[in-house]
């Protein structure tokens, strides 16, 4: 498997929606900077019987599962051995290091005392019983696992290129402030080159082993996300809290993974005008069904099990929610199931948002909807709470449009027929 | 005489392979040994008069230690007096009134539990909470937390209070005086001013002798039932109420501790760091195995007939 499988995207950077991400993106940091200054309570609703919210509800619970492509790709690709969906996959991994990233950033937005937060690697503070202990190393590690994988894009580029932005820039500095060329610029940008040539072949050797690491990791802390909340049995509704909560959250991040690589897909297709990778999709989409009613069996099974069925159908506050949950995720699976439909983009793309919306709903429900800690306590998120939420989620997205456009991420286009079909597309657009 | 049916033998068979999995006699991982040589407090309700005696002395004492502050009712603009709503990340004792009628009402003290399996030392993620294991004193860290507020989620009785309003704030909780009146004087403060004796500081076997000899002497006092003793594994602060617990905002708790639930899932799953160590080792020999199969036959993986026709070589 090469690296000559992926390509940069041919288009400009500066676009109306760039500006409009960063203008959500600056909101967001600035709202930051006032939590910083004025504390957690001046930007968020956040209260003691809900000291989480939509922080570690949307971007860390949530967040990380829709961050889950490239966890899905690499069982797909590297473990069940379907080496053509490979060139999918650094796309895949770019918006899961995006997300893990921007997942740590919110904790660290989200925590009080975030200075202490080198106490994770003094052994004598290790606390083994902490499911958030072992969540924290383990999305530690492996956002630096999603950097390593995405490395060779990075060292890819580095290899050839020319410098020519650089360069430019520089022409312009010298001609507008008279600043000169620092000496041997030349020479130290070769090396760096040389430096990323030479790294490449010894990353790639060893790389097989860091993916599996990466396969394990989430495996690891997506259970661990739904082990965070098993201690909570007086305060999470009896629907949601079992003892099956770590098995509940793996599979669910599997199907929220496959179905989340394959929404990437359309929109980034539809979005920068490149023909749709049906084939690739529908056989993705196979797997998704399988995973779907293994978790939905559980969850009945589990019901079932611990009496709680009627109250489930009892169309309560909490019910209902449920239900919804429920619908969403089976209906999408439902929809799945037909070779016809996922066969189509348009319901492909139809399904898998309703499995991502169940699937997400989901985790809503155990960390805030069915979250009750007593008479008295409500909590529903702040407008600046929220925009902070938004303006890392447009952070996201924007990265990922400028670095799709700089650096060798998205399949390469085939046949020259393909390639001048989108580019026709996108000159039209 | 039965014969043992099938699925006898094999609940025996599974039972004694979990015990030679796990090693050791079943019995030594079930349940934690409660020591009732630890240090608490029996709060009577129906002893108190509502005097706040004990909330003044304990912001007087560990105010500066605790990061304690006034509290300002509205009415209050001078702030002559303290009133606190509720417990709070300036507040860590407090006393209110539940009425029913005139005729049934009783005050009710606010403060940590301490309890003998506290969920927020099970959950803390850097140690910052502690359970002393002479003393039973659950006491804070600020300088190890690092404000992930998951002893706030855990707490049954939403004891932990955090300091919304501060840029570097911290977990409130009372820690028995562990740094100031207990270690000046022996007892706790609120304990020390409460003036009707509502309050009593001790080891956990004399108050719960005294808390007993009470409700054998004045059985029509009391509801029969000593909160804490057996609630949630066990507590070191223990009350006596003629009215309903639940009534008085202490919730119905089962006696089996929440950390002993969630801790036997997450040993169960990390038990020996074994089961990850195993995943990884298979997931490596897969991957190798896979990767090698693709570099002899370049462009074929084990492909899914119908997808699989790939055109992408390598």
């Amino acid at each position: 498997m090469g690296h000559d499988e992926f390509q940069k995207h041919e288009a400009r950077i500066f676009t109306p929606s760039f500006l409009v991400l960063l203008v959500l993106t600056l909101i967001g940091f600035g709202l930051v900077a006032l939590r910083f200054v004025k504390g957690i309570g001046a930007v968020s609703n956040m209260s003691d019987g809900y000291p989480w919210g939509i922080w570690i509800t949307y971007d860390v619970a949530t967040g990380t599962a829709i961050a889950c492509g490239g966890y899905a790709m690499a069982i797909l690709v590297y473990i069940r051995n379907r080496m053509h969906y490979h060139p999918m996959i650094r796309s895949a991994i770019l918006t899961s290091m995006f997300g893990y990233g921007l997942a740590g950033f919110s904790v660290m937005v989200d925590v009080g005392r975030p200075w202490n937060a080198y106490n994770f690697f003094l052994p004598s503070k290790w606390q083994a019983n902490s499911a958030m202990f072992e969540v924290a190393l383990c999305v530690m590690a492996y956002t630096t696992v999603l950097a390593l994988e995405f490395l060779p894009a990075i060292l890819t580029t580095l290899e050839k290129t020319e410098w020519r932005t650089l360069q430019m820039l520089l022409d312009k500095l010298h001609a507008r402030t008279g600043i000169t060329r620092p000496e041997r610029l030349d020479e130290r940008l070769e090396s760096v080159k040389e430096l990323a040539a030479w790294l490449k072949p010894r990353l790639d050797k060893v790389l097989i082993f860091i993916i599996v690491l990466g396969i394990t990791l989430p495996t690891m802390h997506q259970s661990s996300l739904g082990s965070l909340l098993l201690i909570a049995s007086t305060k999470l509704h009896p629907l949601w809290h079992t003892g099956f909560l770590p098995l509940l959250f793996l599979i669910n991040c599997m199907f929220i993974g496959y179905s989340i690589a394959i929404l990437e897909s359309v929109i980034s297709c539809y979005a920068f005008k490149r023909p749709f990778e049906t084939r690739e999709l529908a056989g993705m989409a196979r797997i998704i069904p399988w995973l779907t009613v293994i978790w939905l069996l559980v969850v009945i099974g589990d019901l079932a099990w611990r009496g709680q069925l009627a109250a489930a159908l009892s169309l309560d506050f909490y019910s209902r929610f449920f239900l919804l949950e429920f619908c969403l995720v089976a209906g999408g699976s439902l929809l799945m199931f037909s070779g016809k439909k996922r066969e189509s983009i348009r319901w492909l793309f139809v399904s898998a948002a309703l499995i991502v919306l169940g699937g997400a709903l989901y985790r809503f429900n155990v960390y805030l909807i069915g979250f009750n800690p007593g008479k008295g306590w409500h909590y529903f998120p702040a407008l600046a709470e929220l925009m902070i939420t938004v303006g890392i989620v447009a952070f996201e997205i924007l990265g990922y449009q400028v670095l799709v456009k700089i650096l060798p991420v998205l399949p390469k286009l085939h046949t020259r027929q393909q390639h001048d079909q989108a580019h026709g597309v996108a000159e039209k657009a | 005489m039965t014969k043992p049916s099938r699925r006898d033998f094999l609940k025996i068979m599974g039972a004694s392979g979990a015990a030679l999995l796990a090693g050791r006699p079943a019995a030594a991982s079930q349940g934690h040994q409660v020591s009732n040589e630890t240090l608490g407090m029996l709060y009577d309700a129906t002893k108190c008069v509502g005097c706040k005696a004990c909330m003044s002395a304990c912001k007087r004492v560990n105010g500066d230690y605790g990061s304690l502050a006034y509290e300002k009712a509205k009415f209050d603009s001078d702030g002559l007096w303290d009133a606190p709503q509720d417990l709070s990340g300036s507040t860590r004792t407090l006393i209110k009134l539940f009425k029913e009628s005139d005729r049934s009402w009783s005050y009710f003290k606010y403060s940590c539990m301490h309890c003998q399996k506290p969920s927020c030392v099970s959950v803390c993620p850097v140690s910052a909470m502690t359970r002393d294991e002479v003393t039973g004193i659950v006491d804070y860290n600020k300088n190890a937390c690092i404000g992930c507020r998951y002893c706030q989620v855990a707490c049954a009785f939403n004891i932990p209070k955090f300091q919304w309003d501060k840029a570097i704030p911290q977990i409130v909780k009372c820690d028995l005086c562990k740094s100031t009146n207990l270690r000046q004087k022996g007892v706790t403060a609120c304990a020390e001013v409460c003036p009707t004796g509502a309050i009593m500081f001790g080891r956990r076997k004399d108050l719960l002798a005294e808390a007993n000899q009470r409700l054998q002497q004045n059985p029509g006092n009391y509801l029969n039932h000593i909160y804490g003793e057996k609630e949630v594994g066990g507590t070191n602060h223990l009350y006596l109420s003629a009215m309903q617990f639940n009534k008085l905002g202490l919730p119905l708790l089962k006696n089996e501790a929440p950390a002993e639930f969630s801790e036997k899932i997450q040993h169960t799953i990390y038990k020996g760091f074994i089961a990850p160590v195993a995943l990884y080792s298979t997931l490596c020999y897969v991957a190798v195995k896979n990767k090698k199969k693709g570099e002899e036959a370049p462009g074929h993986g084990a492909d899914d007939g119908k997808a699989g026709e790939g055109d992408h070589g390598a």
